[in-house]
């Protein structure tokens, strides 16, 4: 049952990349996107991280593809015109595509990665280590505790984000050749 | 589930992300699989993390998650600012510094 649900998972998650990759329709880019993000949130609740699988659907699923698909449909892309590659590039694309995935896939066979999961039960901390743990008080704690550092370095991230956002929106053009400016009345 | 099996998951994933990062032209499906391949990252920071027992990698993903959240807000403000100024999202029309 396990292992039917895993390769479900993978085959949804794999054919919905494809999808992305290869679907002439940004839009229906951005819907096989999302199934693809949902099927890795599957995967991460398989994994045991059911708090990492809500973030996912909620953050990636939810906010970050709602804002693409506002952007596609902001912008209205002409649909054609998406395929006109030189034979080199598509040849080029392909082939070290390819090698990576080969490469990849073959790296991930070694013998030490043939290995079962741990039980989670089992867990005991080593040092400095947090210990696994599928609870969200445990991510909580670590946010807090270990990570409080990194959590405010990530706000500012955001902040810094959000202003940069701000200032690249801005139409720069309009103010630059005057028409925003007003006129000095002329006595 | 062995961890070779997500591993070997996660690589594909990458590999799909990194095939449209090399093959399109759409300014906002070269974006979208960029986060194809963060996603597939993530996965493999969670199938460590699971595999040793350790909260420290799946603590990360959440830093990576916002990471990527902030990239796509500024990546699409980029890209309807390129829009503005050329009508167009295909990255062929974007060569100002070519010259």
């Amino acid at each position: 049952m396990h292992e039917i649900f895993f390769y479900f998972l993978v085959a949804l998650t794999a054919l919905s990349s494809l999808s992305v990759v290869l679907g002439r329709n940004p839009v229906n880019g951005a819907m096989s996107m999302i199934l693809a993000l949902v099927g890795t949130a599957g995967l991460f609740a398989m994994l045991g991280s059911y708090m990492l699988a809500a973030l996912q659907i909620l953050v990636y699923a939810g906010a970050v593809m709602v804002l693409f698909v506002f952007i596609i449909m902001l912008i209205d892309i002409p649909a054609t015109a998406a395929y006109r590659h030189h034979w080199g590039t598509l040849v080029a694309a392909i082939l070290s595509t390819l090698t990576l995935g080969g490469g990849l896939t073959f790296l991930f066979l070694a013998p030490e990665f043939r290995q079962s999961m741990p039980e989670i039960a089992g867990a005991a901390s080593n040092g400095s280590g947090l210990v696994f743990s599928s609870q969200a008080v445990a991510y909580g704690a670590g946010l807090m505790g270990k990570y409080m550092l990194l959590v405010q370095v990530v706000g500012i991230l955001l902040l810094v984000a959000m202003i940069g956002v701000i200032v690249v929106s801005k139409d720069l053009r309009a103010t630059n050749s005057g028409k925003s400016l007003p006129t000095p009345p002329a006595n | 589930m062995m961890l070779s099996h997500y591993l070997i998951v996660s690589g594909i994933l990458f590999s799909i992300g990194f095939l449209g990062v090399l093959l399109r032209k759409n300014t906002l499906v070269v974006l979208m699989s960029l986060e194809l391949m963060l996603n597939a990252v993530n996965l493999l920071f969670v199938a460590f993390s699971r595999y040793n027992l350790s909260l420290d990698g799946s603590i990360f993903v959440f830093f990576s998650i916002t990471v990527a959240a902030a990239e796509v807000a500024v990546g699409l403000a980029i890209v309807v600012a390129l829009f503005r100024l050329k009508q167009t999202v295909f990255v062929d029309a974007f060569n100002e510094m070519k010259n």
